[in-house]
């Protein structure tokens, strides 16, 4: 049993209920300016994140995939405040962020976030053992509960704190720093964990490894995932559902399951078949798209995706498709899927594209 | 006469690290090698020794290494000189780093074919071009003088294909060249890879850590562990009947598509060994659930499965069936 009061246990610090969802992100927009000549004037924006809402229920994994520059990291830097939005809102478990209801601190204290590089996020100067009981000490816990609470964390994750507990991370394997990453993420015992691309950078054979780790702590402590991947495969194995996001914005969004076997949106059926086969027999023919995602600075008028898609009609260039539902608990931002868009594949109907 | 030959290769960083130990691989004229494996099991350091691109004070390099005949152990400066470019050259994960940031993409290929050959520089200019449109860039007459930082990461990585083209090698070495690349865009480069391959006649020595991306270009798949290759083979045989535990687990810990949900990884265990403190016998013996008495006292030579298909493992003929490695072929 992990120390601490049972109001710490996540499955008792449940608010709103089962169906309230943990994380509700409603509007959600970041605009970096870019400055330049001479007086360092901004002249333009990268929309980096554009208008996207989302709600992760409780106990799910949330997968989130993308190409690189679309806005991952963004949509998870800006959840825990560590960059301030533009605009947009965040609630946690029916609370808005930064209300009286729920302040910023604890939030964080709530939401933890495991990165991609495990080196750099762990300080080189503490054993592992100090580096994990160091914020909840900040948060209050007296010193000899966090240092006795991180020792049953080492543990947890693999890692027999008699061996490992007085190690600096440069006397760590990668998989095993990431494992560190992982306790230290819990010490706090938070009820969100974002992680950022947190297996990427392991080895095939340690990535298993931590996936099927990060799969048991989930059950052991009631935790929520939200899970940034470029892997594709990897994504489908850990989340419920999954979030597609294609410069800035959803593409489409939807059960893991319905996602991979009958995305709607033609980017999501594009990312999908780009993926290496595995069958010497049957490889790749050709490319699915032509040419690299455009510039976030200046998106593409329209619909994002009209300028790599094969099945763009003039109306692709001017209507901007909203999240339109495609199926039970599944959308699509595509003039494909919105009633009577003006897209001849459209379905007929009243509905007018936003 | 293979376009490379590399025979028992060790390469030694000052004088305790042993990098790469031992490796034999030889690859045809024509032929799209994969090599792949962890990170620190000996796949760029090999490379870069077909290169001669380590230090030379602190590495020691023993064993033979042959590129369309000519050794490249025993060659001066100068014949690197003209052995780096026109027979082989080599790609790299990050094209910033192999592109000069101050010169036009245009520039540095000219440069490159000018100091090889004696072309006039409108000629230079012209094969530039072609190469550019030999990899597919866009609107190629413009792009030739674009700076490196100019360009998207997919046009970075095709210019620096086409700078590794200019002088028309024989042999090509990829390290890494999709990893850093967004998928749509990674299966563009291994297409164009092969597509290089087919209309050029070019070898190919291609290293990655992902299978797929294997399995994509690559006519024969070599696994490195622990700086030794241990099984080759076509992709076919490597994929359909695995021999060596490693290349097992590789392939079981994989998710894929057609998995339960909950269901959990069967992950290979531990980590990979200390390079410099490698166990005795079979290096992979710490993680195989195969491993006997043997494979801890004694380093499992290279067994011929059939033809050019061979395992680094006591066990091969009946370790992959202890390890249910059947059930892989059919998926
Ligand atoms: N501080 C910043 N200033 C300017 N632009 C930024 C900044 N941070 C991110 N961006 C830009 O915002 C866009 C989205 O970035 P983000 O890092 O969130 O993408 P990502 O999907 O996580 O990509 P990757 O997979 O490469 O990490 C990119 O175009 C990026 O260059
Ligand atoms: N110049 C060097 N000095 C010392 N060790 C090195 C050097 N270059 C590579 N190594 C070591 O050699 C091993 C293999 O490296 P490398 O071939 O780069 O691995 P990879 O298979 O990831 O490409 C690693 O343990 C690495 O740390
Ligand atoms: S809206 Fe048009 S361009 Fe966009 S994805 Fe749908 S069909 Fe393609
Ligand atoms: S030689 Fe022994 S330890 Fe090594 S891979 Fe084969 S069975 Fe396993
Ligand atoms: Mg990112
Ligand atoms: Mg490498």
């Amino acid at each position: 049993m992990i120390i601490g009061a049972p109001a710490h246990d996540p499955f008792e610090r449940d608010r709103g209920g089962p169906a309230t969802p943990l994380l509700t992100v409603k509007g959600l927009l970041k605009h970096f300016p870019i400055r330049g000549g001479a007086l360092g004037r901004v002249q333009a924006h990268v929309r980096a994140v554009d208008g996207v809402d989302f709600e992760v229920m409780k106990g799910e994994t949330l997968g989130v995939v993308g190409e690189s520059g679309c806005g991952k990291s963004t949509t998870a830097r800006l959840l825990l405040s560590l960059i301030d939005p533009t605009a947009g809102e965040v609630f946690f478990d029916g609370m808005k962020v930064g209300s009286p209801e729920l302040s910023l601190k604890e939030f964080r204290r709530q939401t933890q976030m495991v990165f991609q590089d495990s080196y750099s996020s762990l300080n080189p100067r503490l054993t592992i053992e100090a580096s994990i009981a160091f914020a909840p000490q900040v948060h209050g816990v007296p010193k000899r509960e966090a240092v006795a609470r991180a020792r049953d964390l080492l543990a947890r994750v693999g890692l027999d704190p008699v061996r490992f507990a007085g190690r600096y991370p440069h006397e760590l394997s990668g998989g095993q720093r990431q494992r560190v990453n992982i306790a230290r993420a819990l010490a706090l015992q938070p009820r969100l964990v974002l992680l950022d691309e947190a297996v990427s950078a392991l080895d095939k054979s340690v990535e298993a490894q931590v996936l099927n780790l990060l799969m048991d702590l989930k059950d052991e402590f009631g935790l929520t995932y939200l899970f940034i991947s470029h892997d594709l495969n990897v994504v489908r194995f850990i989340s419920d559902r999954v979030m597609v996001m294609y410069l800035g914005q959803v593409a489409e969004i939807g059960p893991s399951d319905v996602v991979f076997d009958r995305a709607c949106h033609p980017y999501t059926t594009a990312l999908l078949s780009s993926m290496p086969s595995i069958d010497p027999d049957h490889r790749t023919m050709e490319a699915p798209l032509a040419g690299d995602p455009p510039n976030p600075i200046n998106p593409p008028s329209g619909c994002r995706f009209h300028t790599r898609c094969s099945f763009v009609e003039q109306v692709c260039s001017s209507v901007q498709p909203r999240l339109t539902e495609a199926g039970p608990q599944h959308e699509a931002a595509c003039l494909m899927v919105v009633p009577g868009s003006g897209h001849s594949k459209a379905p007929v109907g009243t509905g007018v594209a936003a | 006469m293979s376009a490379v030959d590399i025979r028992d290769l060790r390469v030694t960083f000052g004088g305790v690290v042993r990098a790469v130990d031992g490796v034999t691989l030889s690859i045809e004229r024509g032929e799209v090698v994969a090599l792949i494996g962890e990170s620190g099991s000996g796949k760029s350091v090999t490379l870069r020794s077909l290169m001669r691109l380590h230090p030379p004070r602190a590495t020691k390099m023993e064993g033979t290494i042959a590129v369309e005949g000519r050794d490249v152990l025993a060659m001066t400066p100068r014949a690197l000189a003209d052995y780096r470019g026109p027979i082989v050259s080599m790609i790299f994960q990050e094209p910033l780093l192999a592109l000069d940031p101050v010169y036009t993409v245009g520039e540095q290929i000219m440069e490159i074919i000018l100091r090889h050959e004696k072309v006039s520089r409108k000629e230079a200019r012209a094969r530039a071009l072609a190469l550019f449109e030999r990899v597919r860039i866009p609107s190629p007459e413009r792009r030739l003088d674009a700076y490196p930082h100019e360009m998207s990461g997919g046009m970075r990585q095709r210019a620096m294909i086409a700078l590794a083209l200019a002088c028309r090698p024989k042999v090509l070495l990829a390290d890494e060249p999709t990893t850093a690349l967004d998928a749509t865009v990674q299966i563009q480069i291994l297409l164009l890879l092969r597509e290089l391959q087919r209309d050029l006649g070019l070898s190919i020595i291609f290293v990655t850590h992902d299978l797929g991306a294997a399995v994509e270009v690559a006519d024969r798949i070599a696994v490195m562990y622990a700086g030794r290759i241990v099984e080759e083979g076509t992709a076919r045989e490597l994929i359909r009947n695995p021999r060596h535990p490693y290349t097992i687990g590789l392939l079981k810990s994989r998710a894929h598509g057609v998995m339960e949900k909950g269901t959990r990884l069967d992950a290979i265990p531990g980590a990979p060994p200390d390079l410099a403190r490698l166990p005795p016998g079979c290096s992979f013996a710490p993680r195989c659930a195969a491993a006997i008495e043997s494979c801890q006292i004694e380093q499992p030579p290279s067994f011929v499965v059939e033809g050019g298909h061979r395992a680094r493992c006591f066990r091969w003929k009946d370790a992959p069936a202890q390890l249910g490695a059947q059930a892989l072929g059919a998926a």
